[in-house]
């Protein structure tokens, strides 16, 4: 199929306003939105630019906006958003973080926000004096599975409704992040965690969109694992 | 402006065995973890199925039969005291990860549960033994964010998307590295006492592969280019579970819950040929035996692939789940969630009705950067270069030696990222910085310049895929001479086109236009390396196929080899000479070489 890929470009050394270019790509059903943005990269413009890795959805590089959701490039088929020769896919950077370059954002506010809910294992007692593991039964650790599959990717709080009003929002990963921790039966910082979350730039900002559970490409139930600290905060009980 | 920074240690690398390093090592040094990603992009993330260590927590285990299965995994080319540190300490690293928060998953008694994998066994190959620790099919995932979380707790230095373009040595006395900032191309000069490089592997010179399109091996090529050896090349893995055409991988974890291979007759082949183990034979030899069936007319509907197949029904009629127990479609959907993702995204199938169809990868680089077993990086065969290090799949120890074992890249990360940061640790107490070399930034700064004003007709993306082709169809699972001389004088020939680059990015803002075409270059000597020294070793042995050589030879090759430029230069441009290549005498300790029979 020959299709036509629109990318919001924007090269802060020549532009002073991001603009649109149209590329014509030959594409197998069977690609993926990575393999698209290569071919344009590789054989038509190599003043374009984007972050990915893996290519196959675990390194979580290329968090994009493809007509206009939340997606990783490599992770989306072709089959899966054109039918015919000349439908048209397009392709942005993700929103409420500052662009560098075409689709590469400035990361580092996302990270800020992930290092400051303690996104650290916290338990100074001893571990058994055998030597060997801390014992955790099976329920126990399904309790928090779901929090520790995130791959950091921002599609989440880049979809974020209140994280794009107000980037003092933690946003929706760093409490996922949070809440990985805080259910860990083995960890014992659960009460500083709760407290970063209590602020206002935590958990309360949530609105429940929804938008974050819909960009996980992990998926991830995040709006039920923010509403499960919102209710620890009310109740002040972790369950 | 050319920026300088002064570390006690710098750490080239911030997938497992940089961040591990890095944890050990900044306890009592002041160390910088310098990588050209963001460290969660790191590709230890995607290592899937587990971690072996001999816990023996679902049956008995000791570490002396986990380094026996290496060992002979390795089909005896792999160093037996080095396999033995390994097999010791991964008992001690695992707990260490567990101790660290990682989210290992559980027995009923709530210790950390292991899985089988392709050539672990019970008592020196009698069984199939549950060796590998593991969470889901993301182990890897759970091993690089545990790491980087206690690297946050523990405040570690990170200069991510910083490029290394080069290694300084002076005098076998290491002294930095030279980076340059992704963000605005600004040329680093990091001076430390010393460096660690755990650059990761470098699969990306084929085109079918398991590995992340950053996987350019930049580092392992700046020893090279400074005149320093790398060992047994020749030794690529490739995984017998790739998706079909796409390459990536679908864990060996699988045949550790019960998936077998089924050809197009609908045959469990690898009954047939290894008897015991069937489908958990070694990597090496299920890809061998794949592509045997395929030149049979055994492919699928007589194509170049074949099926894996984990249906319930399928493991349960063939009763190869683990210990010959039933499974159940719950059970494989919660032990192998991302696997069975991944076919149903990439390949539309979905492997709890329909078999999934596979072909080997290119996955693992046995070979790399010489090091002692506490990471310290060899100069030849004995002499150690003062405070270089190196670790996890850029180094060669070697423990894996012609064909590794599943999950022993985990371990090989873990357990040696810890002794080379330990080393490294008490190394810079002793050290004093030795000087920088004045203008250690000149090299860099000149080929970065040619590239950036190339503006010649050749896309760095067209050679990329010739040199793809070349290593895919000449130096794949199946070789010889032939093949492989083509291969070698096809890399040459791209090489000389490599100076005619064509190259549209001029600006300094995230010019991965340029970086690119630096890490083709990269590619092109470490493919250069790997095919010749593939066709320097006349011998068959482990994923070293030879149809010309086809039997294992302990009597001219029972030996490491060596490989160097031969032109007395060193710089950080592409290599234009020959390769000489040195033999460096294997350790055994207690193992001597036997058949190789599963």
């Amino acid at each position: 199929m020959k299709i036509k890929l629109k990318i919001k470009r924007f090269n802060p050394e020549k532009d002073s306003k991001p603009w649109w270019g149209e590329y014509e790509v030959d594409v197998e059903p069977t690609d993926r939105v990575l393999d698209a943005l290569h071919q344009v990269k590789w054989f038509q413009d190599g003043t374009f630019n984007l972050r990915r890795s893996c290519a196959h959805g675990v390194c979580g590089s290329d968090a994009v906006r493809i007509n206009g959701q939340n997606k990783l490039a490599c992770k989306v088929l072709m089959q899966d958003i054109v039918k015919k020769d000349d439908d048209t896919v397009t392709v942005e950077p993700i929103l409420g973080l500052k662009v560098i370059k075409d689709l590469i954002v400035d990361m580092e506010p996302f990270f800020a926000h992930y290092r400051s809910v303690m996104p650290f294992f916290v338990n100074d007692e001893p571990a058994p004096a055998d030597g060997r593991e801390r014992l955790q039964s099976i329920v126990d650790r399904e309790r928090y599975d779901q929090g520790t599959k995130c791959i950091l990717c921002a599609a989440c709080t880049t979809s974020c409704p209140s994280f794009w009003s107000n980037e003092e929002y933690v946003g929706p990963a760093a409490v996922v992040q949070a809440h990985r921790f805080i259910f860990d039966s083995r960890d014992r910082a659960a009460a500083e965690r709760l407290e970063v979350l209590n602020q206002q730039r935590g958990v309360w900002r949530c609105r429940t969109a929804f938008n974050c559970t819909n960009a996980c490409p992990r998926e991830i139930p995040i709006t039920q694992l923010i509403g499960e600290i919102k209710q620890t905060l009310a109740t002040g009980e972790i369950k | 402006m050319t920026q300088h920074h002064q570390f006690d240690a710098v750490i080239v690398g911030a997938g497992g065995a940089g961040l591990m390093a890095a944890l050990h090592a900044s306890k009592t040094a002041n160390v910088a973890v310098v990588t050209k990603l963001y460290p969660t992009r790191s590709h230890t993330g995607a290592a899937q199925g587990g971690i072996a260590a001999a816990l023996g927590n679902m049956e008995p285990d000791s570490w002396e039969w986990h380094a026996y299965d290496t060992i002979k995994g390795g089909d005896y080319l792999v160093d037996q005291d080095a396999a033995e540190f390994m097999a010791k300490d991964a008992i001690d690293a695992v707990l260490e990860l567990e101790h660290m928060g990682l989210p290992f998953d559980r027995t009923p008694e709530g210790k950390i549960e292991q899985r089988r994998f392709g050539g672990h066994t019970a008592n020196y190959g009698e069984k199939p033994v549950m060796r590998a620790c593991k969470a889901a099919d993301r182990t890897g995932h759970m091993i690089l964010q545990t790491l980087y979380q206690n690297c946050i707790k523990q405040k570690v230095n990170f200069f991510n998307e910083y490029f290394v373009t080069d290694i300084i040595v002076q005098d076998n006395v290491c002294r930095g590295i030279v980076a340059i900032n992704v963000a605005d191309s600004e040329v680093h000069v990091f001076h430390a006492k010393a460096v660690m490089i755990a650059s990761g592997g470098f699969g990306k010179m084929f085109k079918v592969s398991s590995n992340a399109h950053t996987l350019t091996g930049d580092p392992v090529a700046a020893i090279y280019r400074r005149g320093l050896p790398l060992e047994d090349m020749e030794f690529f893995q490739f995984h017998p579970t790739g998706i079909y055409k796409l390459g990536i991988l679908l864990s060996e974890a699988a045949r550790g819950e019960g998936a077998i291979f089924i050809n197009d007759k609908g045959e469990r082949f690898m009954e047939r040929y290894m008897p015991t183990l069937k489908d958990l034979a070694p990597r090496d030899i299920c890809s061998r035996y794949i592509y045997e069936e395929v030149r049979a007319g055994r492919g699928i509907g007589g194509k170049d692939y074949v099926y894996m197949d984990f249906r319930p029904e399928v493991i349960n009629k063939h009763k190869s789940g683990p210990g010959g127990k039933e499974v159940t479609r719950e059970h494989l959907e919660k032990a192998l969630p991302d696997i069975i993702e991944f076919a149903r995204v990439y390949l539309g199938v979905d492997p709890m009705t329909q078999p999934v169809p596979i072909q080997p990868t290119a996955h693992y680089a046995m070979g790399g950067i010489p090091t002692d077993v506490d990471g310290c990086v060899l100069a030849d065969n004995n002499k150690i270069v003062s405070g270089l290090y190196a670790a996890g799949e850029c180094a060669c120890v070697s423990v894996h030696g012609a064909n590794r074992l599943g999950t022993n890249s985990l371990v090989d990360i873990v357990v040696f990222g810890r002794r080379g940061g330990k080393h490294l640790a008490a190394y810079c107490k002793s050290a004093n910085f030795a000087p920088l070399p004045a203008s250690a930034a000149n090299d860099t700064i000149g080929e970065f310049d040619r590239i950036r004003a190339s503006k010649g007709t050749e896309r760095a993306a067209n050679i990329r895929n010739d040199m793809q082709n070349l290593m895919t169809n000449y130096v794949g699972v199946f070789r010889n001479g032939p093949d492989m001389q083509k291969a070698v004088d096809g890399i040459r020939e791209l090489k000389k086109r490599f100076k005619n680059l064509k190259v549209d990015d001029t600006g300094k803002i995230f010019n991965t236009d340029v970086l690119e075409s630096f890490e083709l270059g990269c590619l092109l000597d470490l493919a250069e390396v790997t095919a010749a020294a593939a066709l320097n070793r006349t011998e068959t042995r482990g994923g070293h196929a030879r149809e010309d050589y086809d039997k294992r030879d302990d009597v001219n090759w029972l030996n490491h080899s060596m490989a160097y430029r031969t032109d007395g230069k060193g710089d950080v441009a592409v290599t234009d000479c020959s390769i000489r290549f040195e033999k460096k005498p294997v350790v055994i300790t207690k193992y001597q070489p036997k058949e190789r029979k599963y």
